[in-house]
């Protein structure tokens, strides 16, 4: 029987996250001034590491100059994005990265609260988590006066999630916390003003606060000379599928889809989903493609499919996922994305023509530009993908 | 449900609510405590939250009809979530389904009639590198074949020995 290990993962190579000394980061940031502190990460470059790449510096910025009698820092630990677990992977062995980068953010942006949002399906991790937190508590790292800093008082508290994946959206997230089905708001207003209990809030991936915390100590200049122009740094990326090294690696962003399959053992794949479901199908012929803001944005979730799969096996398996986790909020969405699964059916049924395979693309259309929130407006990405680039295999069945 | 029944229930969540206090934002909180003590939340349950919180009952309603970890219906003191997401699909996630219907003799979304066994889909549980990946309450496993179903349902039958009470409180294994 396969027991969990204290970290359950499986890591290739060293992390950059492996050689951070603990509180060098969080002291460089304390020994500064908040605008000195902003100024180095946004030196660096450093975007959302959620997938979403909004700057963490104007993020945190917009927050810290937003009116509120209180403020928060969130910890987005709902990683339910298919193909991704680096998240996991960081909250077992570097929780108190995430645990210091939470700290710099609530210094900046003058936060008394954090809270993680840590994903039901990750319960086995909260005991490890509540162990971290009651140390950092004791080491003064936590709590009244942090690291002997007059009137810096702040604390992190976890909050469980219940099974949604929509919850990885920073506003249904918000609405989560504050005790509400997990549907999310229009925005904006944006969080940074009107967030959590109406406060200005930062919702931050895991992974962007373990980020902060090795520029606050090895500094912006670092950061920046690995990745492109527009992506700088380091990314962690969760690879899986048909690949002889499946795991999580670091590489710098603006790595091509085809190098990254030399690294993982994936050769000959005929096709990578980059960015999980609602990432892109990105087929053999665009391996050069890189990842990166300015190209194929991702998370990190890489699924690689050998040439055995059949891809529509892979767009009915993500279009059940988003009927099961479309929230029902806006019309597109609950009745679009039920629609398309019905096609990809009959496209597998070898029942579908070529003109009602034109119009499901036009309710595709429809669902990215009519849905709410990004689940619905990327629903239909797989589907779209694979009628573009594997015709030939989708028709005449 | 018998009188003095409702009145312990009653007295139990009213204890809830007062740990985690009456505002909205304590609904989830709450919620996942009768879950993790009862293995559902009822009718009733929702309607004396409701009560407490001074909300409508049916915003409690819309509450746990959202989450898939809270249940409308008694589950089995083990519920078992199977990943049924890509990567556990390419790695055989039906076989795993298909031993873990025949051995308890349910399907996907039944609970089995002792009470101990429910069986749900779960979407990606984030061990997509080493699926099919199955949660049993909160514990993990990973890497699940066909045989190795039999044992992880063994141990979890053993957990409850002679003296287990059919309301055994303990819900980790």
């Amino acid at each position: 029987m396969t027991r969990p290990s204290k970290t359950h993962a499986t890591k290739t190579g060293s992390l950059t996250f492996d050689t951070i000394e603990l509180g060098a980061g969080l002291k460089a940031a304390l020994a500064e001034t908040n605008g000195g502190v902003l100024k180095t990460i946004k030196e660096s470059g450093l975007r959302g590491r959620g997938g979403a790449g909004f700057p963490t510096s104007l993020k945190w910025d917009l927050a810290a100059q937003a009116e509120g009698q209180r403020r928060y820092v969130v910890c987005n630990a709902d990683e339910g994005e298919p193909g991704t677990f680096k998240d996991r992977v960081i909250l077992a062995d570097h929780a108190d990265l995430v645990f210091e980068g939470m700290t710099i953010a609530a210094s900046v942006i003058g936060a008394r609260h954090g809270i993680v949002y840590l994903r039901a399906e990750y319960t086995y991790l909260r005991p490890h988590l509540e162990a971290v937190l009651a140390r950092r508590r004791q080491e003064n790292l936590l709590g009244e006066k942090i690291a002997g800093k007059k009137g810096f008082s702040f604390d992190i508290t976890i909050h469980m999630g219940a099974g949604s994946y929509v919850c990885g959206e920073e506003t249904a997230l918000i609405e989560s916390l504050e005790g509400q089905r997990g549907e999310p708001r229009n925005r904006p207003p944006f969080p940074i003003d009107t967030g959590y209990l109406d406060n200005p809030t930062i919702v931050n991936n895991v992974e962007t606060f373990a980020w902060v915390v090795c520029i606050m100590t090895k500094g912006a200049k670092w950061f920046k000379s690995f990745g492109t122009e527009k992506s700088t740094g380091y990314k962690l990326f969760s690879v899986s599928g048909d690949c002889g090294r499946p795991g999580v690696y670091e590489f710098p962003l603006g790595i091509s889809v085809e190098e990254l399959l030399v690294e993982v053992g994936g050769e000959g794949a005929k096709a990578v989903q980059v960015g999980g479901a609602s990432g892109q199908c990105v087929p053999q012929s665009q391996f050069d493609r890189t990842i990166a803001y300015e190209d194929i944005p991702s998370g990190g979730s890489i699924i690689v499919f050998g040439p055995q799969r059949d891809m529509l096996d892979v767009v009915a398996n993500f279009l059940e996922f988003f009927v099961d986790e479309s929230c029902g909020q806006c019309t597109p969405c609950r009745e679009g994305v039920p629609e398309l699964l019905e096609g990809v059916r009959m496209l597998k049924r070898g029942e579908c023509s070529m003109s009602y395979l034109d119009e499901l693309c036009s309710l595709a259309d429809t669902l990215q530009v009519a849905s709410k929130c990004g689940l619905g407006q990327t629903a239909p990405n797989a589907l779209l993908s694979v009628v573009e680039h594997f015709q030939d295999e989708i028709l005449g069945r | 449900m018998l009188l003095t029944e409702r009145e312990r229930l009653h007295a139990e969540l009213k204890e809830l609510v007062d740990i985690h206090g009456r505002q909205r934002s304590s609904l989830l909180l709450i919620l996942q405590e009768v879950e993790r003590r009862h293995f559902f939340i009822s009718a009733y349950c929702m309607q004396v939250i409701a009560d407490l919180l001074d909300i409508h009952p049916v915003e409690v309603y819309s509450v746990v009809s959202f989450y898939s970890f809270l249940d409308e219906k008694p589950q089995g003191q083990f519920v078992i979530r199977l990943c049924r997401t890509i990567t556990c699909e390419m790695a055989g996630k039906q076989h795993v389904a298909r031993q873990l219907e025949n051995d308890l003799g349910i399907k996907f979304g039944e609970t089995t009639p002792d009470g101990k066994f429910s069986l749900q889909w779960a979407n990606c549980l984030g061990m997509c590198d080493q699926g099919p990946a199955m949660l049993v309450n909160e514990r993990i496993f990973t890497q699940v074949t066909p045989e190795k179903v039999h044992g992880i349902l063994e141990e979890c039958r053993q957990k409850f020995g002679v003296h287990a009470t059919a309301l055994s409180k303990e819900r980790s294994i």
